[in-house]
């Protein structure tokens, strides 16, 4: 496989000796797409994101544009791919401005810039996120949402090539929802690979370009939303009974009508 | 005019574009630094004048005004107060400040690479184990075999913090390295080598047991200019380092696996800074016993002070651990006239109030 983008290759990985993702192969992430990954809970999402960014072990065939993500050293890998994980630790002392400063600085390698471009870059996307107001804020002070926006601009300020986001709107409000996917779109636009676990299927059918099923980890389907998310897949992976329609502005709806026994 | 054609009040809290919402808040973050600054300078001064107030105080009637002039122009001062002060006050005084800075710093490394607030050399037993390592060496003379005589106690000492540092290490990511966990073996170790140090006092020969004593009520008693100098090369040893690693250790505060999204080698920063953890608590414990609090309690006050950015929590840490025990140690003087009570005693009794007040003042303000 030649092509650009982000491809996956007989994946494993899992915790210790307990294997989550087995043998997982994917068509490949391509630059400027939007992916998301939904499935039941305990389907492998998380695991699969936490091995893309190489956080944990895997075995198997990861390549970006052709580089072997495995083979590289991790600062180069990391300036390279993005994470954003699901939690923001409390109790900490710093500032909103000083996360994401820390961000850049924490290893030159990972994301060579001097301190004072740090500082404008931080401010800059704090901006245009909405939030600069909050730069000086304590994170033990935001709302589940503000942490949850500082969180992706912690992802975000770094600019990598792929983007892997751990439910970056579950704790959003529905503006808020629509902002961080509109964002999440725009950075696709710039030919970024994103990649997207979510648990609200309306929201992966709205606004992904890809759809990536997982159950159990493993493949359960992938495609394009419409081909994705489809009846049958409802009642297959998450077991219920459920109808995928397009409204009449040409959007697919999903709705939800009973657990299937 | 129809209500539709009124425009739209902006925010008057919002900026009016994006690039003058980014300005404002670089130029915000630049006054936070420098008023951050500002504080770890003000808490250099203050360990500075504590330093002077501990050289002055003892039973010999001396004044601060004396203690400036032997530092400035010991050729001024009368012959006896420069004996008094410089031989006899100097060493302690010295010890007293780099022992503050270095369980402190030490402390403040430890709460940030084990994710933990109670952790500090004397919670997690790191001290406990030095001093075991120490009572090998007193009572029964075991020490590494190739150390020099003068070097057995000090080196005991840090073979022990470093191992036991390790052995927390290893047993909580066994077990899951949950934060209650790390406390859980750590209280485990503490009360592991106080018994065995216990049992060495117990088989210790009389006067062996009273330098076991004198370890595990921490004194800056035994103090010399050499021993100063040691501790002082440790502290400027691990100094470059610490400060190398401050903003991996600020990237650390935001979870484990966010800083290994930033590139962070988080094992490996753990396992550098367990050394450097390990090196001051071995060679701050190997020449004054244990002195509790310091460790737990100078970080929390550098952290309400000057916030997690350990480009500044970091020597605030180490400036206010100076502070509290150059204070204990002149307070250690002034309890009991004509008697010098050990720091270790004091230095609780003097910094929970200090705490106290700073919890209570810095209360919602966070």
């Amino acid at each position: 496989m030649s092509a650009a983008g982000l491809s996956i290759q007989r994946l494993s990985a899992g915790y210790g000796r307990r294997p989550v993702i087995g043998d997982l192969t994917l068509a490949p992430f391509a630059p400027g797409q939007l992916t998301a990954l939904v499935g039941p809970n305990a389907a492998g999402k998380s695991t699969l994101l936490r091995a893309l960014a190489g956080l944990i072990p895997a075995r198997g065939r990861l390549t970006l544009d052709e580089t072997d993500l495995m083979a590289l050293p991790h600062p180069i890998r990391a300036r390279l791919v993005g994470f954003m994980p699901q939690a923001l630790p409390q109790g900490i002392a710093l500032t909103v401005m000083e996360t994401v400063i820390a961000a850049l600085m924490a290893v030159p390698l990972a994301a060579p810039c001097s301190a004072a471009e740090a500082r404008v870059r931080a401010a800059a996307l704090l901006a245009q996120m909405g939030i600069a107001g909050l730069a000086l804020t304590p994170i033990d002070r935001l709302s589940g949402g503000q942490r949850q926006l500082v969180s992706l601009a912690q992802a975000l300020v770094r600019e990598p090539r792929v983007l892997l986001l751990d439910e970056p709107t579950s704790a959003l409000d529905l503006r808020h929802q629509a902002v961080v996917m509109d964002l999440l779109r725009g950075l696709a636009a710039e030919g970024r690979i994103i990649v997207v676990v979510l648990h609200d299927l309306a929201l992966a059918a709205r606004h992904a370009d890809h759809v990536v099923v997982l159950d159990r980890g493993t493949l359960a389907t992938q495609g394009a939303p419409a081909e994705a998310i489809t009846a049958a897949m409802l009642a297959a992976v998450y077991g219920v009974a459920g109808r995928v329609e397009t409204c009449a502005r040409g959007t697919l709806q999903v709705m939800v009508d009973a657990p299937l026994r | 005019m129809t209500a539709s054609s009124v425009p739209r009040p902006a925010s008057p809290l919002a900026p009016a574009t994006p690039d003058a919402a980014a300005a404002d808040a670089v130029a915000a973050y630049a006054r936070l630094s420098r008023r951050r600054l500002l504080v770890v300078a003000v808490l250099a001064l203050l360990a500075a004048g504590a330093f002077v107030l501990d050289l002055a105080s003892g039973p010999s009637g001396l004044t601060v005004a004396d203690a400036v002039r032997t530092l400035l122009a010991p050729e001024s001062v009368p012959r006896t107060t420069l004996v008094i002060l410089r031989d006899l006050r100097l060493p302690q005084a010295l010890m007293a400040v780099l022992v503050g800075a270095s369980l402190a710093l030490a402390g403040a490394e430890m709460q940030t690479v084990l994710n933990n607030p109670l952790a500090s050399p004397l919670t997690l037993g790191t001290s406990s184990a030095a001093v075991f390592g120490a009572a090998l060496a007193i009572v029964l003379g075991v020490g590494i075999p190739g150390v020099p005589q003068l070097w057995i106690i000090p080196a005991n000492a840090f073979l022990f913090a470093f191992g036991s540092t390790v052995l927390i290490q290893t047993l909580s990511r066994l077990r899951g390295s949950g934060p209650e966990t790390v406390v859980l073996f750590g209280i485990a170790l503490f009360f592991t080598f106080n018994a065995l140090v216990g049992l060495a006092q117990f088989v210790a020969s009389e006067q062996a047991l009273q330098q076991l004593v004198f370890w595990t009520l921490g004194s800056v008693g035994r103090a010399s200019l050499e021993k100063d100098a040691i501790l002082a090369v440790v502290l400027a040893a691990v100094l470059p380092f610490s400060f190398a690693a401050a903003w991996q250790m600020t990237a650390l505060r935001l979870g484990l696996e966010r800083a290994e999204s930033f590139g962070v080698h988080v094992g490996r920063l753990r396992l550098a800074a367990l050394v450097r953890i390990s090196l001051l608590t071995g060679a701050a414990v190997a020449f004054v016993g244990v002195i509790g609090f310091i460790g737990l309690v100078a970080p929390h006050m550098a952290r309400l002070l000057v916030g997690e950015d350990h480009r500044l929590f970091l020597p605030a840490s180490a400036l206010t651990g100076a502070l509290i025990l150059s204070l204990a140690a002149a307070a250690s003087k002034l309890v009991v006239p004509g008697v010098v009570v050990p720091v270790g005693i004091v230095t609780a009794l003097v910094g929970v109030p200090i705490f106290l007040a700073l919890v209570l003042s810095g209360r919602g303000r966070a």
